[in-house]
């Protein structure tokens, strides 16, 4: 009786997705900066409106504006393999809590995103409070 | 030349210990609760009302005079306001990090509505040199044409000029939209870091210059690419959303954008390794 042949079956490789949070790989140039060369997530990612949640929906009408105006450039990032959201006005990444989970895709990721951003830029306890209160001139 | 040594009086920033603070490491401070109360507004700006409105004549004051009136009357919760008699003044409007409605009856000079943050504004005019620079987020609209670097280093909100615009539109700019219903000039879109730029007319030479990221869709001719600028595909939901912000824009509802053409980085000039030995070899 012939012998089977055990061939070894190859574990399929993890797939990596572009833009996948923490996943991205740093090249050499990278490392030996320490700063990322480019964007970590797709920054031209359209928003999808109909992801918006109520307390957005709430947020545009109280402004006035017809979208998410300027909401539409903030997506969901990551620091140190943790989801972030990037928060210009005090010029640092905002990590997400870990209380929060976070859904499967990018555009439900991003709204989330959208919304801590405003919360904590609305904050009394913003960095720029103080700064405000340290060195506004009038 | 003041002696450092014996200046003794501290300032606000030292003496709330900013100065004194260990710089090193990451801030873990925790500086918000995700579930706390809905606040939509910065922390100390004016709660105004949109149907409380008031005008305001500018006509004999100076920019500096007119913008602290302008804080004055959103102080008194103001929330629509009407500038009469612009006259062309240069750096109008500056510096409003508030909600706020401001018509402008007439045009501005250079710089106007720069470093704003939650406006929305409409301009029955043109506007000079670098209008809304700096525009964090909010609506500028203005009615004709607009000078150069329109938009300059813009970082969100809606820009939009229905009439043309002159060269290095939304040079520098690192977000947001800006909107063109006629033609631009050269250089558009000149070093842009994100954000997308809409022109419904043609556009001049070099456009797209070293752009980094963001997106320009063009809907007439284009003088020529600079150089990185490429051309990519236009999806479906790009056209959904040029359609809807073209509507949020008041210009080109009808406009078909399924012919526009959409340019991108080629993201070439990222390759900084590559450059660098030549450049050294030249230095040297």
């Amino acid at each position: 009786m012939a012998k089977k042949k055990n061939k070894k079956v190859a574990k399929p490789k993890a797939k990596e997705i572009k833009g996948q949070l923490g996943k991205k790989k740093e090249t050499a140039r990278e490392k030996m900066i320490g700063q990322s060369i480019g964007y970590r997530y797709d920054v031209n990612l359209l928003p999808d409106y109909n992801k918006l949640t109520p307390f957005l929906k709430k947020y545009i009408e109280a402004m006035g504006w017809d979208d998410l105006n300027w909401l539409e450039d903030v997506h969901m990032g990551y620091e140190e393999d943790r989801p972030a959201v990037f928060c210009r006005n005090a010029n640092g990444w905002v990590t997400i809590p870990r209380s929060i989970k976070l859904p499967n895709n990018q555009q439900d990721r991003d709204m989330i995103a959208r919304e801590l951003l405003v919360k904590f830029q609305m904050s009394p306890k913003h960095p720029l409070v103080d700064l405000k209160k340290a060195y506004l001139k009038f | 030349m003041a002696n450092l040594k014996t200046v003794s009086k501290k300032s606000k920033a030292q003496s709330m210990g900013m100065h004194t603070e260990v710089l090193t490491g990451r801030t873990q401070q925790k500086f918000f609760n995700p579930d706390e109360a809905e606040n939509f507004y910065y922390f100390g700006t004016y709660d105004v009302d949109f149907n409380k409105r008031t005008d305001l004549d500018v006509k004999d004051m100076t920019a500096p005079e007119a913008n602290k009136e302008i804080d004055n009357l959103m102080s008194q919760g103001y929330g629509t306001i009407v500038i009469k008699n612009p006259q062309g003044k240069h750096s109008l409007g500056v510096g409003i990090l508030n909600k706020l409605n401001l018509i402008f009856e007439g045009s501005l000079g250079y710089f106007g509505m720069g470093s704003c943050d939650g406006p929305i504004v409409r301009i029955n005019g043109r506007v000079g040199w670098s209008c809304a620079e700096n525009l964090m987020a909010g609506k500028v609209v203005i009615e004709k044409n607009a000078g150069s670097c329109f938009g300059a280093a813009i970082r969100g909100g809606d820009l939009i000029c229905k009439g043309s615009v002159g060269a290095r539109t939304g040079i520098d700019m690192k977000g947001g939209t800006i909107i063109i219903g006629g033609d631009a000039g050269a250089f558009t879109g000149f070093m842009m870091q994100r954000g997308r730029i809409i022109i419904l007319g043609d556009v001049g030479i070099n456009l797209g210059d070293s752009m980094y990221d963001g997106t320009i869709f063009i809907g007439g001719e284009i003088g020529s690419y600079g150089s990185d600028a490429v051309d990519a595909e236009l999806t479906s939901s790009d056209q959904d959303w040029l359609r809807r912000k073209l509507k949020v824009a008041e210009i080109g509802e009808n406009f078909d954008v399924s012919k526009m053409k959409k340019i991108v980085a080629g993201k070439k000039l990222w390759n900084y390794d590559n450059l660098e030995p030549t450049e050294k070899k030249g230095a040297i």
